[in-house]
């Protein structure tokens, strides 16, 4: 598989405060996305991924390392033809209006007229503001924003599509259609950087991951490789049995409208609950059996910082 | 191409900026004005709506370059709408000159507006048009074409109110540097006057590009004043979008 972005080592601080401190925001940061795949960047707020999104995009200079984008450098103007990038809180020209906005990027990119128009009909349609295309930016709302923004990201038919923060701020609605924009993108063979802190996305729809917390790469890879496939604990909601009985079985978390929900722990232990609810002629309503997720490795890393 | 591009967005940006009507309106007022000084005045009438309309002009023209010019680079940092400009394939200086050549454009177009009024004035005064006052108002673009870049200049890496400032003072120094030259004719040879005419060499000379005095008092204009005076005006703008250029390209945009 074909390396389309690669970052080596790279380091970044910032002078800060009345009197200047420096501040170090990258530590060494290494990886690299392959091509066709959803590559998550996960961090909570403040780890330095936007800071290594600038750096990519030649928006700061690191003090050290390289990056290179298709094989070239990450400054080079033929490289960064075949790149599309959503900010996050995507702030725009507010003066302009949506098709305007569009039309604006694709001639930046030297996009001829008759094709420039089919590419933000089509564009227009894939993130559904075909209806808002006239009114001014100043008047949408957040998530129309972040659609606009999406669509002004792929104009120009990018290979690799750098996504900061593309679901923060939208609804559940929103958030799927956006979800559903990135799958479909994976299907035509391009390549997503999906930057972002909430797991559930990332775990939803990325191949590979990278943790970065306090400027460092705390962990990368696959995410069926670094999430444990070992069974954690089991809950198990029952009725008809008294509590009491179960002491020593699990630790009880609620009781409400005569269902209990335990969280156990040992294998064998669930199969007395069964035993012992079939004894009492009770009922078992669910029996989950949870296994580590994407927030148990990420809050494991996290943590000790 | 790019810097085309960028140019024109600049352009839309600022003609549907309403600071600029409300310049536009004030400068069309005060060119206005001066029929009703000339009312006023004893002797010709014409010369002080020449006056007054040529300094309104010149004057308005150069608080639009200034208050616009000066919020242009800044906005685009502060508002983060850069961001998404700089991932795209475009080099530093192509923004940067994209944004110079948009405010020229829209002071183009503005000139253009003001011209029309004065002139229309003027000539419903005389019945004749002088290509002198066109060569005025010419001077005057080649000045707002300074001021812009100087204008850009501050806007990389100062707030839009100290940049207004620094434009401000700039294009009060411009217009009173010439006052250097009689002090350096008066000072004795040696270290003061070398000084004062370093001094002398860095500070710009705005009074090169204005024709006022000339064409309200029909004195002679010399062709060599006004090819000097061009090559001026374009070599100190380049210099200026040089500097800032510089400044510019090495700037995180954090």
């Amino acid at each position: 598989m074909k390396t389309v972005l690669s970052i080596e080592n790279i380091h970044k601080s910032f002078s800060v405060g009345f009197i200047p401190q420096k501040k170090e925001i990258l530590q060494g940061i290494t990886f690299s996305v392959a091509e066709g795949e959803i590559f998550g960047y996960l961090g909570p707020n403040g780890a330095g991924k936007t800071t290594t999104l600038k750096c990519v995009l030649g928006l700061i200079f690191p003090d050290k390392g390289t990056i290179e984008l298709f094989g070239r450098p990450h400054l080079d103007p033929r490289a960064k033809e075949r790149l599309g990038f959503l900010p996050e809180n995507p702030y725009f020209y507010d003066y302009l209006t949506a098709r305007e906005f569009l039309e604006f990027y694709g001639q930046l990119f030297g996009i001829k007229r008759h094709e420039r128009e089919a590419r933000i009909a089509a564009l227009l349609k894939l993130v559904g503001m075909e209806k808002a295309a006239g009114l001014q930016l100043r008047k949408f709302s957040r998530g129309m924003l972040q659609r606009i923004g999406l669509a002004q990201a792929l104009i120009n038919e990018p290979s690799l599509v750098l996504l900061d923060e593309p679901l923060g701020g939208l609804d559940p609605l929103g958030r799927k259609e956006i979800r559903d924009v990135i799958i479909h993108l994976r299907e035509e063979g391009k390549t997503v950087f999906l930057s972002s802190h909430i797991l559930q996305d990332i775990e939803m729809i990325c191949d590979r991951v990278a943790i970065i917390v306090g400027g460092r790469i705390m962990s990368q890879g696959r995410l069926a490789d670094l999430i444990s496939e070992r069974i954690l604990f089991t809950e198990v909601t029952i009725s008809g049995v008294e509590e009491k009985e179960l002491a020593g079985l699990g630790e009880s978390l609620t009781a409400q409208a005569g269902r209990t929900l335990l969280k156990v722990f040992e294998e064998d232990k669930v199969q007395d609950i069964l035993e012992l609810v079939q004894k009492r002629h009770g009922r078992i309503h669910s029996l989950i059996p949870r296994t580590q997720t994407l927030e148990d490795l990420f809050v494991d890393m996290v943590r000790p910082q | 191409m790019i810097i085309k591009v960028i140019a024109l967005n600049t352009f839309k940006e600022a003609v549907r900026d309403r600071i600029l009507y409300l310049l536009l309106f004030f400068a069309a007022v005060s060119i206005l004005f001066s029929r009703v000084l000339a009312l006023l005045t004893v002797g010709d009438r014409t010369k002080i709506v020449k006056d007054v309309g040529l300094a309104s002009i010149s004057l308005f023209g150069a608080l639009m370059a200034i208050l616009i010019g000066t919020g242009l680079v800044y906005k685009e940092i502060e508002k983060r709408t850069i961001f998404t400009l700089i991932s795209k394939p475009i080099r530093r200086h192509e923004f940067l000159l994209g944004k110079f050549f948009g405010l020229a454009l829209t002071l183009f177009v503005m000139l253009l507006s003001m011209s029309v009024i004065f002139l229309a004035l003027v000539f419903f005064q005389t019945w004749t048009i002088e290509w002198r006052m066109l060569a005025a108002i010419f001077f005057i673009f080649v000045e707002l074409i300074l001021l812009t870049a100087v204008a850009i200049l501050f806007s990389c890496f100062s707030t839009p109110i100290l940049s207004s400032l620094f434009a401000l003072s700039f294009y009060l120094i411009g217009h009173f540097s010439w006052s250097l030259e009689t002090l350096i004719k008066k000072a004795r040879p040696g270290a003061t006057r070398t000084f004062l005419q370093a001094l002398y060499t860095i500070l710009p000379d705005l009074e090169n590009f204005s024709l006022k005095t000339e064409v309200v008092h029909g004195l002679p204009i010399p062709v060599s004043h006004m090819l000097y005076s061009t090559a001026y005006g374009i070599v100190y703008s380049a210099f200026i979008l040089a500097l800032a250029i510089l400044i510019f390209r090495k700037r995180d945009f954090i």
